[in-house]
């Protein structure tokens, strides 16, 4: 979407006060990442459009800016989502994986593995990406036990609709620590954290 | 607790955006902060600031605390465990005025608590944040003067030249002398300095509830450790790591497991020690612990405070 076709009329409103409502946000956002598993919900986030939920929205207009390079999922290429994104976050997008700074995965059909992401460099694995992946529910799935930095003993999650595959490449993620993406998972308005020093045991499994 | 009743936030009145840093410097040091927790130990570099306070006093520790701090928050700010020294009092003024944040004390009460050179005595509990001022994030600096050789250090877990710095502490003097700064290995991978708290406090580190992050503004470094993380003080087999201990109590309230401050009375050498965590001592004697010198204001002499190491 080019700037001469921007329809501002098209593009939802976001925090209707950013610096009270991003701070609030972000307190979550990092209690959360040093506490994996703990579920945080954002029901007072403003709605994002169609494609992004509500917590995908809120962890975007709290951390993105002209600074960050985004990957959006294809499937909201030239979208509402995209041009919200654009408007409010003055994020650059980009195609390639590797470069992004922050991902934001929608369709977990075609979700691409976390180790297309940046893993991060030796010397600097901070710069890896950070990979919000938006997901059916995070409840009512097949039970994970989690364990690590930031984790008493373990903890269980259950999130919904995850690839198959998905518990195999956080412990391939976590294993080549330094490196590694962190992960957030969201559904509609809630959010967890799964940052590379994790350790995910499917339960039974 | 002081609740103040500043300005509003968008008030004509008020210079500063809320907090005092901008928005586009709070999102960049948000975004250091959740990669630092997701990679416990590790120095990420970040875009320090110019603060109003010189680099010295706290402008790693305030960046981090502007960038997290809301209305919500009650926020304690200590200096070598004193909450009514000059930088403390300073700090503690400077959030209450732009940060609209009731200030207190009481360690128990606050959800964000900044530090110079302490943890607090009382145990920290989930839901707060310690906030270390750190003058130099760096614990190999001391021993390899390039960032570029630390930096590679880090990467390929090369520690060999801290144990043999240990080492040499050890055939000099019969022990590991470091007593302040003394180093740590973080879930058994990132060497990381602790800043200059005593290694009295190193053990407190270890599984605690809380988040601690560490901001060094001169040297434009972040790094954090989760709550529930290992933290190890580094040591040998038959060189154990050990806390310091004192033969003396706290004159004021009696205490014999907190870390006490050597404070010099007068002239003829009279000294007395004392609680170095003033909330921790305050507490104690208002539940009824009585020291051998309880009751001495310290008022005549208080110039004299020996800083403490």
């Amino acid at each position: 979407m080019s700037v001469a076709t921007l329809d501002l009329s098209r593009i939802a409103p976001a925090f209707a006060d950013p610096v009270r409502e991003s701070q609030a946000v972000f307190r979550e956002v990092m209690e959360c990442m040093a506490r994996p598993g703990r579920v945080t919900r954002f029901d007072r986030a403003p709605m994002a459009p169609n494609g992004l939920g509500k917590a995908a929205g809120a962890v975007a207009l709290t951390l993105f800016d002209f600074e960050t390079l985004v990957w959006l999922d294809p499937a909201l290429a030239d979208s509402e989502a995209e041009a919200w994104l654009r408007f409010h976050c003055g994020c650059p997008l980009t195609t390639k994986a590797q470069d992004a700074a922050f991902a934001i995965v929608t369709d977990m059909a075609k979700a691409p593995n976390l180790a297309a992401f940046n893993q991060g460099d030796a010397k600097y694995p901070d710069r890896s990406t950070t990979v919000i992946l938006q997901i059916a529910s995070l409840e009512g799935g097949p039970v994970v036990t989690l364990s690590g930095p930031g984790i008493q003993t373990t903890t269980d999650i259950a999130p919904q609709g995850l690839p198959q595959d998905f518990w195999t490449q956080i412990e391939t993620n976590q294993a080549q620590f330094q490196f590694g993406v962190d992960v957030l998972l969201v559904a509609s308005d809630q959010l967890l954290a799964l940052p590379r020093t994790t350790t995910a045991q499917i339960k039974g499994g | 607790m002081n609740t103040p009743v500043p300005a509003r936030a968008n008030a004509p009145e008020r210079y500063y955006n809320y907090a005092y840093l901008d928005e586009q410097t709070k999102r960049m040091i948000r975004r250091s902060i959740l990669k630092a927790l997701a990679i416990p130990g590790y120095q990420v570099p970040f875009g320090s600031r110019e603060m109003p306070v010189p680099y010295g006093w706290g402008t790693g520790g305030i960046q981090l605390t502007a960038a997290i701090i809301g209305p919500d928050d009650v926020y304690k700010c200590i200096d070598q465990g004193a909450d009514d020294t000059t930088n403390a009092v300073s700090i503690r003024r400077f959030f209450a005025n732009v940060a609209d944040v009731a200030t207190t004390e009481d360690t128990g009460e606050a959800t964000i608590i900044q530090t110079r050179h302490r943890i607090p005595e009382k145990p920290l509990k989930e839901g707060q944040v310690l906030v270390y001022q750190v003058p130099q994030p760096e614990p190999l600096r001391g021993l390899e003067a390039r960032e570029t050789e630390t930096r590679a250090m880090h990467a390929y877990e090369e520690y060999g030249l801290q144990y043999v710095s240990l080492y040499e502490n050890v055939s000099a003097y019969g022990r590991i002398a470091a007593t302040a700064g003394y180093p740590v290995m973080v879930e058994e991978r990132y060497l990381m300095s602790p800043s200059p708290i005593p290694k009295f406090d190193n053990p407190k580190m270890a599984q605690n509830e809380a988040v601690m992050l560490f901001g060094a503004g001169r040297e434009k470094r972040i790094y954090a450790v989760p709550p529930f993380t290992r933290v190890r003080s580094l040591d040998f087999e038959d060189y154990p790591f050990e806390t310091q201990t004192w033969e003396e109590t706290c004159a004021l309230c009696g205490a014999k497991d907190s870390y006490l401050d050597e404070v010099i009375l007068d002239d003829a050498g009279d000294k007395m020690f004392v609680c170095s965590d003033s909330h921790h001592c305050a507490e104690r004697r208002a539940a009824g612990h009585v020291g051998p010198m309880a009751g001495h204001t310290l008022d005549q002499d208080a110039a004299l405070k020996e800083p403490a190491q």
